[in-house]
């Protein structure tokens, strides 16, 4: 059984650590990584068979996890560093020069824990079944997880994606869409409507799932009930409902801090609402 | 003038599929993917013989390369092949962040590029791929001459690790060099010893260097001539070794003048070496349907225009 009072607490801190990295330089995408800070702490720190003090590029044996919407790497740089994959220190660094923790997460400086580069959006998804299909070879019987963001779903390569998983049975893979419906611009309903996001998934034949994805108990029930779904000739899709901003009461409800960082008197006032678990970086 | 035998008329295309073929049965990490080209690019006698390792993506190029770098992950050597347009162009982004910027080991296996693709078209003659892709930071840009050279190219880009963009063609052209050769990236090789003026010529028109240079020895002109089969890395020494020796260049290529052999030729001498130089290049404009010499001629790329090329950077010495 999960312990989900732990897995809170490692909300909290990583929540914390979302709206310092995004204030210490006054850049970054705070709103959505803090919606998915449950789906992340969950992923790593419960569901995932990985292996953060022996991290290799090719993961063999492991379940891996691409992230496909970049730009909340703050959650991702968080939860891998709570992790063990690197220093927690490091998030100092974050979206500075001569960083590993660059504004959009890359291999490219050798930061543990990230197998590609993502913020053009996308691309993610394919990656990932590249990554899946190779298990498959390998006979590696771990899993690939993907998320991506529901703007993101305005991509065409999403659906090449798509159409080829259910066709070639990639049942190896379980991907999440962060559905907080909304993007830079505002609503996805008023930037270009996803319509029957289900529907569409559906249509192209992947089993779909959906979940609240700020209830860690849900999370957790969800991507376990996932995990039984696979290997079963189709590829596994859970629509994740969360509240963009969630955690942070100023932020919630808005797309306005998609990617604004707090000032000072906000960033106390985050705190104020986040316990410091961990120790703070 | 070095005399070359023609073994045989192939295209480079075969001389991919036949390297591909080989690495099937050397090398278990090796995998292919196509996006419904198949024939084309010659996967046939692969995918025979290796159909677990074979990846038909269906016409979905920006999802192939993303599944390609994902292949690598799990330590497969992915060769995804298409067309050259639809190969870079189609998917700058895809390979620019997916690949290069992520460091994955995927080759890109480009085929019918240029205007030698003939009656199809502009919309799939693409001039501009290999400009694309030097310009990635750590991509490898190789043009090979022939079927014998393709093949022996694929086989070493297997070798290396790192992406790797390899341009191939459509049409049987002569088949030149040595069978089974071992094929060293990024090292130029020299066709002609000669002293007036060196000719760096890459894929198609190392042939048609080649052909000038016998034109030109009748005229007294003592042609070098090498093959640049890797345009990135460039082989800096060679070339900057025969321009100090015959102080006037040439370069040849079946691609715009903008971004291609010519232009780091150029970057290197500016550098360097001040050196006068001319490009045999297709100079800001499409190509059309046609065949591939009519092709050749009328975009002032073949023969003739090696010679008179020649003949005009002399005069600048």
């Amino acid at each position: 059984m999960a312990d989900i009072q732990k897995l809170e607490q490692i909300v909290s801190q990583v929540r914390r650590d979302i709206v310092r990295m995004v204030h210490q330089n006054n850049s970054g995408h705070p709103g959505g990584s803090l919606g998915c800070a449950e789906y992340f702490v969950a992923l790593y720190n419960e569901i995932m068979t990985h292996q953060p003090n022996n991290w290799d590029m090719d993961g063999q044996n492991e379940d891996i996890f691409f992230l496909s919407n970049g730009h909340i790497s703050p959650v991702f740089y968080s939860v891998l560093g709570r992790a063990g994959y690197f220093p927690v220190k490091e998030m100092a660094t974050f979206r500075s020069l001569d960083s590993r923790l660059q504004g959009h997460p890359t291999p490219h400086e050798g930061l543990p824990g990230i197998r590609v580069a993502s913020g053009s959006l996308g691309q993610g998804l394919s990656v990932a079944l590249g990554a899946a299909q190779a298990k498959k070879l390998n006979k590696d019987n771990k899993l690939v997880f993907c998320l991506m963001g529901d703007g993101e779903q305005q991509e065409g390569q999403i659906w090449e994606a798509a159409m080829y998983a259910a066709a070639k049975k990639v049942d190896n893979i379980i991907a999440t869409i962060d559905y907080n419906k909304a993007q830079i611009d505002g609503s996805t309903d008023e930037v270009l409507s996803l319509g029957n996001l289900k529907a569409k998934w559906e249509a192209f034949g992947w089993t779909v799932l959906e979940m609240n994805g700020n209830k860690m108990e849900e999370v957790i029930a969800t991507l376990n009930k996932a995990k039984t779904l696979t290997g079963k000739g189709t590829p596994i899709m859970i629509m994740m409902t969360t509240q963009m901003g969630n955690g942070v009461d100023f932020m919630m409800g808005s797309h306005k801090w998609h990617g604004v960082a707090p000032n000072n008197e906000q960033l106390q006032s985050a705190l104020a609402q986040n316990a410091e678990t961990l120790g703070d970086y | 003038m070095k005399k070359y035998e023609i073994q045989n008329q192939q295209d480079t295309r075969s001389g991919f599929g036949a390297g591909l073929t080989e690495l099937g049965r050397t090398n278990p990490n090796v995998v292919a993917l196509c996006a419904d080209l198949i024939g084309s690019l010659k996967m046939d006698q692969f995918i025979k013989e290796n159909p677990e390792r074979f990846f038909q993506i269906g016409i979905a190029e920006a999802n192939m390369m993303g599944i390609a770098a994902g292949l690598t992950i799990g330590g497969k050597i992915p060769f995804a092949g298409t067309f050259a347009n639809f190969a870079t162009g189609r998917v700058y982004d895809q390979i620019r962040q997916s690949i290069a910027y992520s460091g994955k080991n995927v080759k890109i296996a480009a085929s019918h590029a240029g205007l030698t693709l003939g009656e199809d078209g502009a919309t799939h003659q693409i001039l501009e791929d290999i400009g694309l892709m030097k310009m990635l930071p750590g991509m490898v840009v190789i043009n090979p001459c022939d079927f014998n050279q393709t093949k022996a190219a694929t086989i070493a880009a297997a070798a290396y690790d790192g992406p790797v963009y390899l341009r191939f063609g459509r049409p049987k052209v002569p088949n030149f060099t040595p069978v089974d050769q071992t094929f060293e990236i990024g090292k130029a090789v020299i066709l002609n010893e000669g002293t007036d003026v060196t000719i760096f010529a890459t894929g198609h028109l190392v042939w048609k260097a080649i052909l000038a240079g016998e034109i030109l020895a009748q005229q007294g002109i003592s042609a070098e001539i090498i093959n640049i089969h890797t345009i990135k890395p460039l082989d800096e020494k060679a070339v900057l070794a025969s321009v100090q020796k015959t102080k006037c260049v040439v370069t040849a290529e079946e691609h715009q003048m903008n971004g291609g052999l010519g232009d780091s030729i150029a970057q290197l001498l500016a550098k360097q070496l001040p050196t006068p130089i001319e490009f045999v290049a297709v100079n800001d404009k499409f190509g059309e349907s046609g065949t591939e010499e009519q092709l050749m001629t009328k975009y002032g790329i073949n023969t003739p225009n090696i010679v008179e090329a020649v003949q005009k950077v002399i005069k600048r010495k």
